[in-house]
């Protein structure tokens, strides 16, 4: 019994972003016009399920990109452009013919796959680049990445000056991983669960995975426990990049096209950080967790679709999303008040 | 015991920060004249100043709060919220004329007043804090204007403010020096300027000083949201007419140009001079990339990699033991 | 075994940061299976010395042995290594991490890379249960225990290291009275295992319960090493008393008449736990001193009387009328006219990257300026006035105030304060770290601003100080002032027998 009552605590930010999910998620369920009109049929949960699935997992690679940079208490004001960059690439070379041009056509299995290997490295790359800039050149995260994500862009732009795709994108492969299996279960959701089991969890498990909350949580104390401080955190960095990587392939799944969109990017990257406070990641870091934040990003997400099926005028979302936000971010401090020195608030 | 090791290796220096980044705005000059001798001509060098100054005014509320050690994100909307709130006001007959641009600087100073409030009082982190009020002022706009760029214009003040010039000096410029002036007598030669570096120093020494530190963190909030709103103003003057997101183009470099001018991103240190030549920099940068007909990706390129390059040569932590 | 050599064995050991002294030729040797504590005042080099057996920092001269064999440590963890292990008064965990993790933080059982969760949980389970603590649950987070529990699963962390050596540093310190039990329990039975133990603290009864053997340390050296119980407490406290140089002290006046009302006065002034009900009464003209163990609840008392701290309970009156001061801008004011010499001069006191201009005129920018705007003339002869009163050694005002050397630095802290002229100046430790002259200046100044009227209450861990300067010392035990000594009654044997509590804890034994 008691386990749990630490299981539960250490979750508590993870089950509270849970909680609220699913509570706006069944309210909008139930209030969904296709619901509404022709009751629990299989098709009808089905499809509300899969267009809210293929929507929340862009942001929620993002949000998961996100918390590992937010874990060692630093901020990527960059993932957006990561993910921009990687959807401009993806365009390029998620294709059904890879290699054609240089004659070793790789064809329609092989290359999709290969094509989605260069994206993540594109990825990877990105935050490499910001971690080494961070870790080794000692810049502030937030200047660093404002910084080199002009640069991210301008290589998205370089590639895609105007929107569009080579027409062998690998249009079928695409099609599969938006699609739904046994009628209701989306794909995309399916394929976030095994990337939280296989790559998230065994991480929170690493000994580096410790280091970057030990490093988020108390620098100094983790130094003197002579734990791979900047290791970890460099790792931290490169994980951001691959899961932004992630989320440019998925957009172009999505949108089958690349687009050089620096107001998708900005949007992204701002409503990335939204979905990890919501989802129980401590900005000042060490604390939540990657189940957290994409719980977080499907919430955040759920409020506009709520408002859309609770016919709130399309006008005043954006001002009820915003306050929304603003009463989320203000409830963690609560605890001001019980402080008794007043030294201790300038931490 | 220690104490033998505190001397910190602060060298005895010129403004070093500031040194790099005039050398670089002649650089640039110099770079740019080698293309065309119209470089250096009087009419190229004042435009550059007229677009800086939107800039200049922008930066200058972006940089008292970072010399607080904190950061203003809400700057995108509260540009355009300042913008459209002016804008608005002038079609409401010749009062509204009158007091569009209070009335649209009144409306940022609130914006900024919320932010302040929430940082110093409520200690919620500025960098999500200011994200959140940004969404809820694009809401306020999004609200008001139904989604497109009203059909309100600028009224005849903000125009002449914003467009007009006077013996080919634009008005902008001579906006931007007064508003420069301000900052800088606020900053070196009032009580408030002194706290403003105090707390961005050591927040902890300036409390146990007595210096009222929760006010002093609202006040540069609100002038921060007040200038943003101004500088919405500005622009709206100057393109005669307010536009959804007008002010999404202004944050990143508003950042940059005070961090560039040498101000730490974690507060306390920074002079007004450094934010200057920041604010040039950053305009003729993007002036001459356009001029050397350098396709806009190259241009965002060559805009990151010297940030990051200047960054490295002066804007380093110190290093952990 | 063969035992023809101790254990461990340090030998001339030195140490001096920068012109500081802080051990001189030490030696200590440990034997394995005792307890052997270390005595010494504040700054008498027993915390240089076990940073050095922990490899925390590195001898500039001596050698140790372990074994019989030469030994050096780069880093913690090659002292670890060797099976010297510290526990450490700073806290070293990470606190959103579980207990569990803390434990084996520095070396985590791993299988297939991963972190093995069963192993480290078994590994927790036991090193809780040998420092007996076995109802700490593995999985609570550090954030989640108090202070007392915390300083057990630092213990425990260390016993998880298997140590040879377990070195002790004020472990106690943070202790509530069940968990010193425990602690007490531990460390017989490691010493019954064979385990060497070295205990630093300053509390004389744990001494006589615990130690086989004793080294008492004065200026960076062991004066006097003595098996357990064949040394009174005056002995040692005589041992730990001497110094090679003695400190001139202005002379004091003549104490102030019981009829003239205090400047300032507290009547059961409380701030769960930290202080149980503290009453004084300053005068002015009058130098009060704190006295006690470091951590008796002397800062957080001058940070209540400074407006810090949030929920006292009890009256603070100046000039014998109540008053509720809610900030450091309300205690300055000029009604009350109080000013407060922090602890820590680099994080509270100064701004050290900015000028020392800006940092003297900080506190007392109101004094030279109108609506806001400061006089940079007033301002500039003010600050003349009070470098030349000083007399700061400083290259111009525009220089950072990091560049000074710390004794000016501590005057920069003071003389930002005096601008203001106070009536009422708190000043925490204002001597530490600082050199020998400056200290004087110091006293010679505290003396002439009492002579000027001003009340002043001095916290210090130097008890030479405080016999010197203090008209009359309270000394703090447990957020209460155990003792006042007058004048004469001020020594230093008064003074460190009060602090130890031995008085009161004789009388508790004999109840």
């Amino acid at each position: 019994m008691s386990e749990w009552r630490f299981w539960f605590n250490a979750q508590r930010g993870t089950l509270l972003a849970l909680a609220i999910f699913v509570a706006m998620f069944a309210i909008y369920l139930l209030n969904h016009p296709a619901i509404v009109n022709n009751g629990f049929t299989v098709q009808g949960v089905g499809n509300v399920l899969q267009t809210a699935a293929n929507k929340g997992i862009l942001l929620a690679l993002i949000a998961i990109a996100q918390t590992f940079v937010v874990l060692t208490a630093g901020i990527d004001l960059s993932v957006g452009m990561i993910f921009v960059l990687c959807n401009v690439v993806a365009s390029y070379v998620v294709v059904n013919n890879l290699g054609a041009p240089w004659g070793f056509d790789l064809g329609p299995v092989l290359g999709p796959a290969v094509g989605v290997v260069i994206v993540l490295l594109v990825g990877i790359a990105c935050g490499a680049v910001n971690g080494a800039i961070v870790i080794f050149g000692r810049l502030q995260p937030i200047v660093a990445t404002i910084a080199t994500s002009a640069v991210f862009f301008g290589l998205a732009l370089w590639m895609r000056p105007q929107p569009g795709a080579t027409p062998e994108f690998a249009k079928a492969l695409g099609k599969f991983m938006l699609s739904k299996f046994g009628g209701v279960v989306p794909a995309s959701m399916v394929f976030l669960l095994i990337i939280v089991v296989l790559l998230w969890i065994p991480y929170r498990r690493s000994v580096l995975g410790r280091a970057t909350y030990a490093v988020g949580s108390s620098e100094a104390a983790a130094y003197m426990s002579g734990m791979p401080i900047r290791r970890a955190k460099f790792l931290a960095y490169v994980w951001s990049g691959f899961f932004a990587g992630l989320g440019g392939l998925y957009l172009t799944f999505v949108t089958s096209s690349g687009q050089a969109d620096s107001a998708a990017a900005g949007t992204y990257t701002l409503n990335s950080i939204a979905a990890v406070v919501l989802g129980g990641v401590s900005l000042f870091g060490g604390r939540g967790g990657a189940i957290g934040a994409v719980f977080g990003a499907l919430a955040f997400l759920t409020i506009k679709d709520l408002m859309f099926v609770l016919n709130v005028d399309p006008l005043y979302q954006p001002l009820l999303q915003g306050v929304i936000l603003l009463l989320a971010v203000s409830i963690g401090s609560a605890r001001l008040f019980q402080v008794r020195n007043r030294l201790e608030l300038f931490g | 015991m220690t104490d033998n090791a505190a001397p910190l290796p602060l060298r005895q220096r010129l403004d070093w920060p500031v040194v790099i980044a005039f050398g670089c705005i002649i650089l640039l000059l110099v770079v740019g004249s080698l293309y065309s001798t119209n470089f250096l001509s009087p009419e190229y060098l004042l435009q550059q100043l007229k677009v800086g100054a939107f800039l200049g005014v922008i930066a200058t509320g972006m940089m008292l709060v970072i010399l607080l050690g904190q950061i203003d994100l809400s700057v995108p909307w509260t540009i355009t919220m300042g913008a459209m709130m002016a804008s608005a006001a002038t079609a409401y007959g010749p009062m509204g004329e009158v007091f569009a641009i209070p009335f649209g600087i009144l409306c940022g100073l609130m914006i900024g007043l919320l932010n302040g409030v929430a940082v110093a009082y409520l200690r919620i982190p500025s960098m999500i804090i200011t994200l959140a009020v940004n969404a809820v002022a694009q809401g306020l706009m999004v609200a008001y204007s139904g989604g497109f760029s009203p059909r309100d214009s600028a009224s005849p003040a903000m125009k002449f403010i914003g467009a007009q010039s006077t013996l080919g000096i634009p008005h902008a410029v001579i906006v931007w020096i007064i508003v420069g002036a301000l900052a800088v007598f606020l900053l070196t030669r009032t009580t408030f300027g002194r706290a403003v570096y105090g707390i961005g120093n050591k927040e902890s020494a300036a409390y146990l000083s007595g210096v009222p530190t929760q006010r002093v963190v609202v006040a540069a909030f609100a002038l921060c949201g007040a200038l943003a709103a101004f500088g919405g103003v500005l622009l709206a003057g100057y393109a005669g007419k307010a536009a959804q997101s007008m002010g999404d183009a202004y944050l990143l470099p508003a950042i940059a140009a005070v961090v560039l001018g040498g101000t730490s991103i974690l507060g306390g240190r920074g002079s007004y001079l450094g934010t200057i030549a920041g604010v040039i920099l950053i305009t003729l940068l993007q002036s001459i990339l356009s001029v050397m007909q350098i396709a806009e990706f190259g241009r965002q390129i060559i805009y990151g990699v010297i940030i990051i390059a200047m960054l490295l040569l002066y804007g380093r932590d110190k290093k952990l033991r | 075994m063969d035992s023809t050599y101790p254990l461990f064995r340090m030998e001339g050991i030195s140490k001096r940061y920068g012109g500081v002294r802080a051990l001189d030729k030490a030696e200590l040797t440990v034997d394995a299976g005792r307890v052997h504590a270390i005595l010494g005042e504040n700054g008498a080099g027993k915390s240089t010395l076990i940073k050095i057996m922990a490899g925390v920092v590195a001898p500039d001269e001596g050698r140790m042995l372990l074994d019989g064999h030469e030994v050096s440590f780069a880093d913690p963890a090659a002292a670890n290594a060797a099976g010297i292990v510290c526990v450490f008064q700073e806290l070293s965990l990470i606190p959103e991490l579980s207990v569990a993790d803390n434990i084996v933080v520095s070396n985590p059982p791993t299988r297939f890379g991963m972190i093995d969760r069963k192993a480290q949980r078994r590994i927790a389970e036991e090193a809780l249960a040998r420092a007996g603590a076995a109802d700490i649950h593995p999985s609570t987070l550090i954030k989640d225990l108090s202070l007392s529990r915390r300083q057990i699963v630092e213990i425990a962390k260390a016993l998880a290291r298997k140590p040879r050596v377990l070195i002790l540093d004020e472990a106690t310190s943070a202790l509530s009275a069940g968990d010193v039990e425990t602690v007490f329990g531990v460390i017989k039975r490691l010493r019954d295992e064979g385990v060497a133990l070295l205990y630093i603290s300053h509390r004389m009864h744990e001494i006589a319960e615990l130690a086989d053997s004793c080294t008492v340390f004065r200026n960076g050296r062991n004066v006097a090493t003595y098996e357990a119980g064949t040394k009174s407490d005056e002995q040692v406290v005589e041992l730990m008393i001497g110094r090679e140089y003695h400190n001139v002290f202005p002379p004091k006046p003549a104490p102030k008449p019981e009829t003239q009302q205090p400047v300032l006065e507290t009547r059961n002034l409380a701030w769960a736990p930290r202080l149980n009900g503290v009453s004084l009464a300053v005068k002015a003209g009058e130098v009060v001193g704190l006295g006690g163990l470091d951590g008796q609840g002397q800062r957080e008392l001058l940070l209540a009387l400074f407006g810090v701290l949030r929920g006292t309970s009890g009256d603070v009156l100046v000039d014998g009328k109540r008053v509720t001061l809610n900030s450091p801008r309300e205690a300055k004011d000029d009604r009350i006219g109080m000013a407060l010499i922090p602890e820590d001069r680099k994080t509270e006191g100064l701004m050290l990257p900015m000028a020392v201009r800006d940092n003297l005129s900080f506190a007392a920018m109101s004094l030279f300026s109108k609506g806001g705007v400061i006089d940079r003339g007033a301002e500039r002869r003010a600050i003349d006035e009070m470098i030349k009163l000083l007399a700061i050694k400083t290259d111009g005002i525009a220089v950072p105030a990091g560049s000074l050397s710390g004794g000016n630095q501590q005057k920069l802290v003071i003389a930002k304060w005096l601008m203001r002229k106070p009536r009422i100046i708190l000043l925490n430790d204002p001597t530490r770290g600082i050199d020998v002259g400056t200290k004087q200046e110091i006293y010679q100044l505290l003396r002439q601003l009492a002579d000027n009227g001003a009340a002043i209450i001095l916290y210090s861990t130097d008890y030479d100080e405080l016999i010197g300067c203090c008209d009359k010392v309270l000394v703090m035990y447990d957020g209460a002032v155990t003792r006042t000594l007058h004048g004469a009654e001020i020594t230093e044997k008064a003074l460190i027998a009060s602090a130890l509590n031995i008085d009161s804890e004789t009388r508790e034994a004999a109840q």
